[in-house]
C-alpha cells in the first residue's frame, strides 16, 4: 500500500441471497447467491475525486455501502487510511471520518427533525461538544449556502436542491476526511444541478476532501471527477484519468455509454450506437467476456473468455480483449 | 396545415389553504398532425398539470379557469365524460414515466392488450395476434410467449416497451408521452427515443412528449415549447430554439446542461434563485427575479408573445436580444 | 406569525372538526373529574316514589327501577368508562408498541413468530373471548382492564411493526447509520416519532371501542360488579324494563355516542395534523 492512498479497494466482493424462500432449495447453488460487486480493485489517493458511474444495478450504490460497512464484503479487503476496514473496526469510529450522501435529497433526512437539528446530529453522535449550538449550525448552513432562516424547517419544506445543501452540510461537520456521495444530482434540476456541483468542488478544496462520487450522468464528470471508474454487472470494465476516458473510451461499453447521452445540440447529433438488449440480471451472468451479448464488437472468443483489467494503450486500464483504438468508429 | 391538438388560453388552478395556487396560466399549445412536440420545463413548470387537463384526469381540487383543449377540433373540456371515455386510449393515449404503475400487475399482457381493444368486434384469437404483432413491432422478442408475461417478469426497458405498443395498438390520433425514459438508464433511453420515432413514422400520430431533459427534446421532437413556472415562454422549432433561444430562461438552461461544455470549468452555470409563489404570481414577467436581462418594463408589463420568426416566439420584452 | 399557530395544538385549534372532538371530549373529562360535585343526586340514593320518571327538571335524564337519578349515576359511569380506556388503552398501547417495535427490528423468524401471535389474538372474536377470560377471572374492574388489554394489544403491535418495517428500510435510517448513529438513538430519535403519529390515532379510535366492550360486559353481566354505576349496566338495566320506559336505554346509549364521535373526530383530526405531508401539501 502507497502512503497517498487514502482508500484501497481489493478484490472486493458483495454477495446478496439470490432466490428465495422454496425456490432456494431447489435452485442450483450458483443461484442462491449473486453477486452485487465483484471482484473490484481499486484506489483513490488523498485530495482526488473518483467517480464510478455505470447504470442501475451496476453494483456503484452497493460497492459505496461495502466501503462504510452498511453491507457486509463476502470476500476482499478495503483499508482507509491504513486502517483494515475488512477486519472488524471501529464503524463508530470510522463512520465520523467518512461520510456518505445518499441519493434522495429529501429522503435522506429524518422527517421529523428540523434542519437545525439534523446539521448538529453527528456532533450528538460522536459526543463533540459544541459551544454556541445555534453559532456553529449557522455557520455550517452557510458553508452550503443557505440563510440561516432555514434552521427551524422541516425537511418536507425544503426543496430539492435546499435538501441537498443540508446534506452537504451534514456531511461537513465533523469534518471528515472521505465524502461518499451516491448521486449527488440525483432528483435536482439542470437548473440549481450546477449550483450544487460547484458548492461540492468549493468544499472539497477548501476541507482538502477525498471524494468517491457514484452517478449515472456522465455530463458532470469532466467537472467533478479527476478519475472515472466505468462499471458494468458489479465489476469495472474501464477506469481511467477523466479527460483520457471521455475522449478515447477504450472499451465498447463506455463509448456506448457516452454515445448513449443525448445532448442538448439538435445539430450535433453524434455517432449512434444504440446497444441491443438489456444488462443481464446478476443471477445469468454471460460466460466469457460479459458484455459480449451486446457489445457491438465482439469476436467468437469474447464469448468464451473473460477478459481481466488490464492496463490500455489510452493510460487508464481497461477488461477488454480488442479494446478500441482512439479513432476507431463502431456506431452508425 | 391542421392541428391534432391545440390547447389555446389554458389556466388551471389548484385550491389550496393559502389560496388559488395557479398551475397554468394562459398556456396555447398547438401539436400538428404528424409531428413531435416536446414540451420542457423543470419541476413546478406545470407539465403534470397540463397532462392532467389534457386527459381530463386532474386532481379534485383543481379548477379549469379558462381556455379549451381541442383534439381533431373537438372540445375535450366540454365532452361528456362518456365521450372522453371513448377518446382516452382510441383517439390519444399515454404513456408514462414509470409503466409498472400503468399496468396492471395482476393480468398478463396478453389479457391487457386484448382488453383495450374491446371496441373492436373482432375474435379473441385475432385481438391476440394483433396484440403480438404490436409486441413484435416494439422490438420485444418471442411476442407471443411475452403475451402470457405478468408485468413484473419483464425488466423496465421491456415493460416501457409494452406501454408504448398499448399505447400504439389503437392508432391515436394523439399520443402523451410524460417523461417515458426518465426511469431508464441511458442506453435503454436511447432505445426508447428510436422506437417512439418509428412509431410515429408508421402510424402517423402526432407526439406530445414532455421531458425535463433537453438532450431528449433535441434528439427526437421537431417542435418544442419551454415552460416556466406555469406559462409557456418560448416555442418554436427544435433547432431554432436550441442555435437561438429567445427567452432568457430557455438561454439558461440550454447554458446549464454540463453536456455542452466540452472543457473542465470552475464554475458550472446555473439559474439562481427560486420559483415564485404561484398562489400570488408576481405581476410583470413571471422570470424577471431570475433574470439578468430584467428592465423596469418586466417588473410592469406581462411581456406579450414577440415574434422572432415566422415559426418562433417568445414571451419576452427583450425577445430579440436574448440570442445574438 | 405566532409560533402558536404551528404547534400541533394550534392547529388542531383551526380545524372544526378537532375543535367539535376537544369541545365533546373535553365536556366528558370534565363531567368524569367532578362527577361528585355536578350530580344533583347521590348515586346510590333511590327515590321510590319516582321510578321510572321520564326526564324533568327534577330528574334530568330520568331514574330507573329503583328509582336513582340516571344522569348522577351515568357521571358516575364516566369515570369508570375514562379509567378503563385510559388504562386499557395505555398498558395495550405500550405493550403493541414494544412488541411491534421488536417484530420491526428483530430477526425474520421473530417477527414472524410475533406476527402469528398477534393474528392468533387478533382472529377471535372479542367478545368470545372476553367471556372466556372473564369466567377466568374475578368479576370486578381489573378483570376487565385485563380483557380489553389481550383483545387490543395485537392491533397496535401490527400497525407499528408495520411502519417500523417500513421505515427501517428508509434512506434516512440508513443515512443515520452511515452517520454512525447508535441502534438506541435509531429507535429513539427517529423511528419512535415516525410510529407515534399513526400510534396516537389508532389510539385515539381505539378508546371508544374499548369502552363499549366495557359496557357490553356489564351489559352482559360479566363486568363490573352488580350496583356499580357502569353505563353497561345502565343500558342493562334500560333493557330489562324497556316495558316501563324508554328513557333508561336512551339515556344509556347517549354517552356512548358521545365518546365514540368525540374519539374518532379526534383521530380523524390528529391524522390529518401529524401527517406533515398531508398537512402542507396541495
Amino acid at each position: 500500500m502507497t502512503s497517498d492512498a487514502l482508500l484501497e479497494l481489493r478484490d472486493v466482493t458483495v454477495e446478496f441471497p439470490g432466490a428465495r424462500g422454496l425456490r432456494a432449495l431447489t435452485a442450483p447453488p450458483e443461484a442462491r447467491r449473486v453477486q452485487a460487486v465483484s471482484g473490484i480493485s481499486l484506489r483513490v489517493d488523498r485530495g482526488e475525486t473518483l467517480a464510478l458511474v455505470g447504470e442501475s444495478g451496476s453494483g456503484k450504490t452497493t460497492l459505496a455501502r461495502a466501503i462504510n460497512g452498511l453491507v457486509p464484503l463476502a470476500r476482499g479487503k478495503v483499508w482507509f487510511d491504513g486502517q483494515p476496514l475488512h477486519a472488524r473496526p471501529d464503524w463508530h469510529a470510522v463512520r465520523r471520518r467518512v461520510a456518505m450522501m445518499f441519493q434522495d435529497p429529501v429522503g435522506s433526512l429524518s422527517p421529523r427533525k428540523t434542519v437545525r437539528e439534523l446539521i448538529l446530529e453527528p456532533f450528538a453522535i460522536h459526543g463533540v461538544r459544541v459551544g454556541d449550538r445555534k453559532a456553529r449550525a449557522r455557520d455550517l448552513l452557510a458553508a452550503a449556502g443557505l440563510a440561516p432562516d432555514f434552521l427551524d424547517r422541516y425537511p418536507h419544506q425544503l426543496s430539492g436542491g435546499q435538501a441537498r445543501r443540508v446534506g452537504v452540510a451534514r456531511a461537513l461537520a465533523l469534518d471528515p476526511a472521505l465524502v461518499l456521495a451516491d448521486e449527488p444530482t440525483a432528483g435536482l434540476d439542470v437548473s440549481i444541478q450546477g449550483e450544487i456541483l460547484n458548492l461540492m468542488n468549493r468544499v472539497k478544496r477548501e476541507h482538502g476532501l477525498t471524494t468517491l462520487i457514484i452517478t449515472h450522468n456522465l455530463n458532470i464528470l469532466r467537472h467533478i471527477a479527476d478519475r472515472v471508474a466505468v462499471m458494468y454487472l458489479g465489476r469495472i470494465v474501464e477506469i481511467g484519468p477523466v479527460e483520457q476516458l471521455l475522449s478515447t473510451p477504450a472499451h465498447p461499453y463506455t463509448r456506448a455509454l457516452m454515445a448513449a447521452n443525448p445532448e442538448p445540440d439538435p445539430t450535433a447529433r453524434r455517432e449512434r450506437i444504440v446497444l441491443g438488449g438489456e444488462t443481464p440480471a446478476l443471477s445469468a451472468r454471460p460466460p466469457g467476456c460479459e458484455f459480449h451479448p451486446r457489445c457491438p464488437v465482439a469476436r467468437a472468443d469474447c464469448a468464451t473468455r473473460a477478459p481481466a483489467l488490464a492496463p490500455a494503450r489510452t493510460g487508464g486500464a481497461v477488461s477488454c480483449h480488442y479494446p478500441l483504438a482512439a479513432d476507431e468508429r463502431i456506431g452508425a | 396545415m391542421t392541428n391534432t391538438l391545440t390547447v389555446k388560453d389554458l389556466s388551471v388552478s389548484y385550491d389550496t389553504r393559502t389560496g388559488a395556487l395557479q398551475a397554468l396560466r394562459h398556456v396555447s399549445i398547438d401539436v400538428p398532425a404528424g409531428e413531435i412536440v416536446g414540451v420542457v420545463g423543470e419541476s413546478g413548470c406545470g407539465k403534470s398539470t397540463l397532462i392532467g387537463a389534457l386527459l381530463s384526469l386532474l386532481a379534485e381540487n383543481a379548477r379549469v379557469d379558462g381556455g379549451e383543449i381541442r383534439l381533431d377540433g373537438e372540445d375535450i373540456l366540454r365532452a361528456s365524460p362518456r365521450r372522453l371515455q371513448a377518446m382516452r386510449g382510441n383517439e390519444m393515449s399515454v404513456v408514462f414515466q414509470d409503466p409498472m404503475t400503468s399496468l396492471n400487475p395482476v393480468l398478463s399482457i396478453g389479457r391487457q392488450m386484448r382488453d383495450i381493444q374491446y371496441r373492436e368486434s373482432i375474435s379473441d384469437a385475432e385481438k391476440s395476434r394483433r396484440a403480438a404483432a404490436m409486441l413484435g413491432r416494439v422490438g420485444l422478442p418471442d411476442p407471443e410467449a411475452k403475451l402470457h408475461a405478468y408485468p413484473h417478469e419483464l425488466s423496465g426497458g421491456m415493460r416501457q416497451r409494452v406501454a408504448i405498443a398499448m399505447a400504439a395498438l389503437m392508432e391515436p390520433k394523439l399520443l402523451i408521452a410524460d417523461e417515458p425514459t426518465t426511469a431508464l438508464d441511458a442506453t435503454l433511453e436511447v432505445q426508447i427515443i428510436e422506437l417512439l420515432k418509428e412509431i410515429q413514422r408508421e402510424i402517423g400520430c402526432a407526439i406530445l412528449f414532455i421531458s425535463h431533459h433537453l438532450g431528449v427534446i433535441a434528439e427526437l421532437c421537431d417542435r418544442m415549447v419551454v415552460m416556466y413556472a406555469g406559462e409557456a415562454v418560448e416555442e418554436g422549432p427544435v433547432a431554432q430554439v436550441f442555435q437561438s433561444p429567445a427567452h432568457p430562461y430557455t438561454a439558461k438552461l440550454i447554458e446549464c446542461d454540463p453536456g455542452r461544455l466540452r472543457e473542465r470549468v470552475e464554475s458550472l452555470p446555473a439559474i439562481p434563485g427560486s420559483l415564485p409563489d404561484l398562489t400570488d404570481p408576481p405581476a410583470g414577467c413571471i422570470f424577471r427575479d431570475r433574470c439578468d436581462m430584467a428592465t423596469e418594463i418586466c417588473a410592469r408589463v406581462v411581456p406579450p408573445r414577440e415574434t422572432v420568426s415566422p415559426e418562433h416566439w417568445s414571451a419576452c420584452h427583450h425577445a430579440k436580444t436574448v440570442s445574438p | 406569525m405566532s409560533s402558536f399557530r404551528h404547534t400541533l395544538i394550534g392547529r388542531l385549534t383551526r380545524d372544526p372538526l378537532a375543535v367539535m372532538a376537544i369541545v365533546i371530549i373535553a365536556a366528558l373529562v370534565v363531567m368524569a373529574v367532578f362527577a361528585d360535585l355536578i350530580a344533583p343526586y347521590d348515586y346510590t340514593a333511590m327515590h321510590m316514589t319516582d321510578r321510572f320518571a321520564a326526564p324533568s327538571a327534577e330528574f334530568w335524564l330520568g331514574t330507573d327501577n329503583l328509582g336513582r337519578d340516571t344522569f348522577s349515576r351515568l357521571l358516575q359511569g364516566g369515570r369508570i368508562a375514562l379509567t378503563v380506556g385510559l388504562t386499557a388503552v395505555i398498558i395495550s398501547g405500550l405493550i403493541g408498541l414494544v412488541l411491534g417495535m421488536i417484530a420491526g427490528f428483530g430477526p425474520r423468524w421473530l417477527d414472524n413468530a410475533l406476527l402469528f401471535f398477534f393474528d392468533t389474538l387478533r382472529a377471535y372474536p372479542t367478545i368470545i373471548l372476553a367471556l372466556a377470560l372473564a369466567a377466568l377471572m374475578p368479576r370486578g374492574l381489573t378483570t376487565v382492564i385485563v380483557v380489553v388489554v389481550i383483545t387490543s394489544f395485537a392491533e397496535y403491535g401490527r400497525v407499528v411493526r408495520t411502519q417500523t418495517l417500513s421505515l427501517k428500510h428508509s434512506e434516512f435510517i440508513l443515512a443515520e447509520r452511515a452517520m454512525g448513529a447508535s441502534f438506541g438513538r435509531i429507535v429513539f430519535h427517529h423511528i419512535l416519532p415516525n410510529v407515534l403519529g399513526p400510534f396516537f390515532i389508532l389510539a385515539a379510535m381505539n378508546l371508544p371501542v374499548v369502552i363499549t366492550i366495557e359496557a357490553g360486559m356489564s351489559f352482559l353481566g360479566v363486568g363490573v360488579p352488580p350496583g356499580t354505576p357502569s353505563w353497561g349496566s345502565t343500558l342493562k338495566d334500560g333493557f330489562d324494563h324497556i316495558r316501563q320506559t324508554p328513557w333508561l336505554i336512551l339515556a344509556g346509549g347517549l354517552p356512548l355516542i358521545l365518546v365514540t364521535l368525540g374519539f374518532t373526530f379526534l383521530g380523524e383530526a390528529l391524522r390529518d395534523q401529524l401527517d406533515p405531508k398531508l398537512r402542507s401539501g396541495r
